[in-house]
C-alpha cells in the first residue's frame, strides 16, 4: 500500500501549491487594477468607511447615524492615532492608486498639496452650492482648488490661545488669573522677557512646551513663509530668518528641547516640564488626556503678536472610491452643524462651520478643568484675531514645515544654529 | 517503482506505451514542476518589481500623480548620488553594519563553541540563544527604544551608577549607531549561533580526538579544525549577515524619534533604506527617486556581497593549501 500511496499524497500537494501561486499572482493582478469609474449602488447592511486621526469627535454622530433605520447604509470608523502615519500610508495609496477609505480626514497643512494641479484629480468633486456660507470663508476656500473645484469640506479650524499653568506662575509671582495673565501674551517680545523672568524663578521649569510649538505659532503669522504665491519656494526671506533666529536663540534657555508628541513631550504635561503652550481648540483634549490630575491648567484669552491658527482639518472623498456620491453625503452630514456641535463637545474642536459656532457660543459653556473657562468665547475671540490667509500655504507647505522643524530640533540637541540653517536651506533645495 | 499505479501492476498487457512515457515525464520533469513555485513567486514578487524599479528610475512620475509621467534619463540618478543626505545615509549604513555584522559573527562563534561543549541541558541553551529571534522587531525595537530613551532610559541610568554623564543615544551619531547595532545583535546573533552550531555538530568527531591524542587544548582544536571545518558555513553566514545588515529598516526607524522619521534631527541614524523610504513621500517625483537610490542600494549590496565571497574564498584557499 505504501508505493500505492505515495502518488496519491502527492497530487494534493501540487494542487496546493499551484493553486497558492495562482492566487498571489491573481491577487497582485487585483491589486494593479483600481479603476475608480465604477460606481455601485450600497444597500442597507453595506458599509462606508472613513478614517480619522487624532480625535475627530464623530463617535457619537456615527452611531446616531448607524442607529437610523432610515439611514440607506452604515458607517465606519478607523481612527488613526497620529497624522503623521496616516499621511503616510495615504500619500502611498493616493500614489499607487491602491484603495483608500470611502472618506478620508486630512490636516489642514496638506490640503494645499492636495488642491494642486496633478493632485485633485485623485479626489471626487464635491462642490455643492447650496453648502456655500456654511464655513468660515477662508476654510472653505482652502479645500477648493484655484479653478473652484470643492475637494475638501472644512472640519474644525485652530484658532490659537494660550494655555498655561497657574500654579506654576503664581510660584513665580506672575499674575496667575487669566484675565491678568493675558497682559504677558499680548506680543512675542513680553512673552519671550516674562520667559526669562520666570526661567529664573522656577529654574526646574522651562518656558514653554517644545521650540517647534513657538516656532510654529510664529510661523503663522508670516504671510510667506516658505513659498511665494506662484508655488515658488523660497525659505531665504526675512521673515522666516527672523523666526527662526528668536526660537534657537531662547532654545538654551526656555525651551524643553524635546519633540512635539513624543513621550517626553507628554510626561513634561504633568511633571512641570513647562509653563506655556500654544493653545488651538484641538489641543485641549490633549492637555486634559496628557495630565488629567494637574488642576493648574488655564487659558488666556490672548495670543502673542494678535492671533494664529494652528492646524484644521478637512473631509475629502478618494475619486477611486466605488461609491462617491453616498461618501460625500457622509462628509456632508459629519460637517454640518448638528455634528460639529457634537464633535466640538467630544473632542474640544472648534468648528470652522458657522451655524454650530453660534449654537456653541449661545451655550457658552465653561471647561471645568481649565478653571470654568468659557472655552466657545475665548476660541470665537481669537478666531477673530486670525489674518485671513496668513500664512500662505503653498503646494509643498507640508513638507518645508517638516525640514523646518527638524532644523530646530538639530539646534535643540546642541548644534549650531547657522550650520543647522545651511543643511535645512540645502534639503529644501533638494525637495 | 514508486510510479507504477495500481491498475498498471494488475494488468501489465494494458496500454502501458502511454503508461511508460507519462512514468519517464515523470521522472524527467516532475523535479522542475516541484521547484517552479518558488520561481514563479520568485518572477511574481522579486523580479519584476526589480525590473519595474528599474524601469521606472529613468521617469518623472509627479507626487500624487495617477501615472507614470516622461522619460527623464539618468535624472533621477543624478539627484540621489548628489544628495548630501544619501551620502549620509551611506555612511551611517556602513557604519551600523561594521558594528552589528562583524561582533554578531564573532560572538555567534564564540556561543556555538561554547553550545557545542557537553553542557548540562543542551537543548534548552540552544532554544534559549534564539528566543530573541521569536521576539517580533516591532516590540524589540520598542523595548529597546525604552532602554536607549535619553532621557528616562535604563541605560543612561545604569550608565549613572557609575557615575558616567547620560550618553545622547538619538544625537550622537556613533552613539546611535551602537544602540541599533546592539539591537540587530540582539536579535540575529542567536540565529546565526545556530546555523554555526550545526555545522560544528558535523565536524567528525575523531579529529578531535586524534588531536587530542597529539596533545591538542581545546584552543588549538577550535583553530585548527573547528574554524576550518565550519568555513563553507562561516562563508554563508558572512554573506547573508551582509546582506541583511546593508538593509536594516526596522530598528533604526521605530527608534527615531524624529517626526519627519528621517533617522535623528542630523540623519545621523538614517540608512540607505530609510533614504529610499523616506524618498517614496518626498514632495518631487517620489517614486522615481526612491526607485533609483534602490537600485544604487542594490548594487552596492550585489558589490558588497561579492567581495565578500571573493576575500572568504581567498582566505580559504589559502587554508586548505
Amino acid at each position: 500500500m505504501s508505493n500505492n500511496s505515495k502518488p496519491w499524497h502527492r497530487r494534493p500537494r501540487t494542487a496546493l501549491a499551484a493553486c497558492a501561486v495562482a492566487s498571489l499572482v491573481a491577487g497582485l493582478t487585483a491589486c494593479g487594477g483600481g479603476d475608480g469609474d465604477e460606481q455601485s449602488s450600497l444597500g442597507k447592511d453595506d458599509t462606508l468607511t472613513i478614517t480619522t486621526f487624532s480625535e475627530f469627535g464623530y463617535d457619537e454622530q456615527i452611531e446616531k447615524w448607524n442607529a437610523d433605520p432610515e439611514r440607506p447604509f452604515k458607517i465606519k470608523q478607523t481612527k488613526i492615532a497620529e497624522w503623521d502615519t496616516w499621511k503616510e500610508s495615504m500619500t502611498k495609496a493616493l500614489q499607487a492608486g491602491t484603495e483608500l477609505p470611502d472618506v478620508i480626514a486630512v490636516e489642514g497643512d496638506a490640503m494645499a498639496a492636495l488642491v494642486a494641479e496633478g493632485a485633485n484629480e485623485q479626489f471626487a468633486d464635491i462642490s455643492d452650492p447650496e453648502l456655500d456660507g456654511r464655513w468660515v470663508e477662508y476654510a472653505y476656500k482652502a479645500g477648493q482648488t484655484t479653478d473652484g473645484k470643492q475637494i475638501g469640506y472644512p472640519t474644525d479650524i485652530g484658532p490659537e490661545a494660550m494655555c498655561y499653568r497657574a500654579d506654576l506662575f503664581e510660584k513665580a509671582g506672575l499674575p496667575s488669573e487669566p484675565a491678568d495673565a493675558a497682559a504677558l501674551f499680548k506680543d512675542w517680545d513680553t512673552y519671550y522677557k516674562t520667559g526669562e523672568e520666570f526661567t529664573k524663578k522656577v529654574p526646574q521649569t522651562k518656558w514653554y512646551d517644545a521650540s517647534g510649538s513657538v516656532a510654529q505659532a510664529m510661523l503663522n503669522q508670516v504671510e510667506f513663509p516658505f513659498q511665494t504665491e506662484d508655488q515658488k519656494v523660497n525659505v531665504e526671506n526675512d521673515e522666516l530668518k527672523a523666526v527662526y533666529d528668536t526660537v534657537t536663540k531662547y532654545s538654551p534657555t526656555l525651551s524643553t528641547k524635546v519633540v512635539q508628541w513624543g513621550e517626553d513631550w507628554q510626561a513634561n504635561f504633568t511633571n512641570d516640564g513647562f509653563a506655556t503652550m500654544p493653545c488651538p481648540g484641538w489641543m485641549f483634549a490633549n492637555i486634559k488626556s496628557s495630565a488629567p490630575d494637574v488642576t493648574g491648567w488655564r487659558i488666556a484669552d490672548a495670543f502673542p503678536g494678535g492671533g494664529g491658527n494652528w492646524g484644521g482639518s478637512f473631509l475629502a472623498v478618494p475619486a477611486s472610491g466605488a461609491h462617491t456620491e453616498e461618501a460625500q453625503e457622509v462628509a456632508n452630514y459629519l460637517t454640518n452643524a448638528d455634528s460639529q456641535v457634537s464633535a466640538s463637545k467630544a473632542a474640544g474642536n472648534f468648528p470652522g462651520n458657522l451655524e454650530a459656532q453660534k449654537t456653541l457660543q449661545s451655550e457658552n459653556a465653561e471647561d471645568p478643568y481649565f478653571g470654568n473657562a468659557k472655552t466657545t468665547e475665548i476660541l470665537t475671540n481669537r478666531a477673530a484675531a486670525v489674518t485671513p490667509g496668513v500664512p500662505f500655504k503653498g503646494d509643498k507647505y507640508s513638507d518645508v514645515l517638516g525640514l523646518f522643524q527638524t532644523a530646530i530640533q538639530r539646534v535643540d540637541e546642541g548644534e549650531d544654529p547657522e550650520t543647522s540653517w545651511t543643511t535645512f536651506v540645502g534639503a529644501v533645495g533638494n525637495l | 517503482m514508486l510510479k507504477t499505479s495500481p491498475q498498471a501492476s494488475r494488468s501489465p498487457q494494458g496500454p502501458s506505451a502511454l503508461r511508460q512515457r507519462l512514468s519517464r515525464w515523470d521522472v524527467k520533469y516532475a523535479p522542475y514542476l516541484f521547484v517552479a513555485p518558488f520561481f514563479i513567486v520568485f518572477a511574481a514578487i522579486g523580479l519584476y518589481p526589480l525590473l519595474y524599479t528599474g524601469y521606472l528610475s529613468f521617469f518623472s512620475w509627479p507626487r500624487f500623480g495617477g501615472t507614470v509621467g516622461d522619460p527623464v534619463g539618468w535624472a533621477n540618478y543624478v539627484h540621489v548620488i548628489t544628495d548630501p543626505v544619501f551620502h549620509k545615509a551611506l555612511v551611517n549604513t556602513v557604519g551600523i553594519f561594521l558594528l552589528s555584522s562583524v561582533p554578531q559573527v564573532i560572538i555567534a562563534t564564540v556561543i556555538a563553541a561554547l553550545l557545542d561543549t557537553n553542557l548540562r541541558g543542551r537543548s534548552w541553551w540552544r532554544m534559549s540563544v534564539l528566543l530573541p529571534y521569536v521576539v517580533a522587531p516591532a516590540a524589540a525595537a520598542l523595548i529597546w527604544s525604552a532602554i536607549f530613551a535619553d532621557k528616562s532610559g535604563l541605560a543612561n541610568q545604569m550608565l549613572g551608577v557609575i557615575g558616567i554623564d547620560p550618553i545622547g543615544w538619538h544625537t550622537d551619531r556613533f552613539a546611535s549607531w551602537t544602540a541599533i547595532a546592539t539591537m540587530v545583535n540582539w536579535r540575529w546573533t542567536g540565529y546565526n549561533t545556530l546555523i554555526i552550531l550545526a555545522a560544528m555538530q558535523a565536524v567528525p568527531r575523531d579529529l578531535y580526538e586524534s588531536a587530542s591524542l597529539d596533545g591538542a587544548g581545546s584552543g588549538r582544536q577550535f583553530w585548527n579544525i573547528t574554524l576550518p571545518s565550519i568555513r563553507p558555513t562561516m562563508i554563508f553566514v558572512i554573506v547573508t549577515s551582509t546582506m541583511g545588515g546593508l538593509q536594516i529598516f526596522t530598528e533604526p526607524r521605530l527608534f527615531d524619534t524624529n517626526l519627519q522619521h528621517q533617522g535623528g534631527a542630523n540623519y545621523q541614524f538614517q540608512t540607505l533604506t530609510m533614504y529610499v523610504f523616506n524618498t517614496a513621500n518626498s514632495a518631487t517625483d517620489p517614486y522615481p527617486r526612491a526607485a533609483a537610490a534602490a537600485w544604487l542600494l542594490f548594487l552596492l549590496i550585489v558589490g558588497v556581497a561579492l567581495l565578500n565571497f571573493v576575500i572568504t574564498r581567498a582566505i580559504q584557499n589559502r587554508g586548505a593549501r
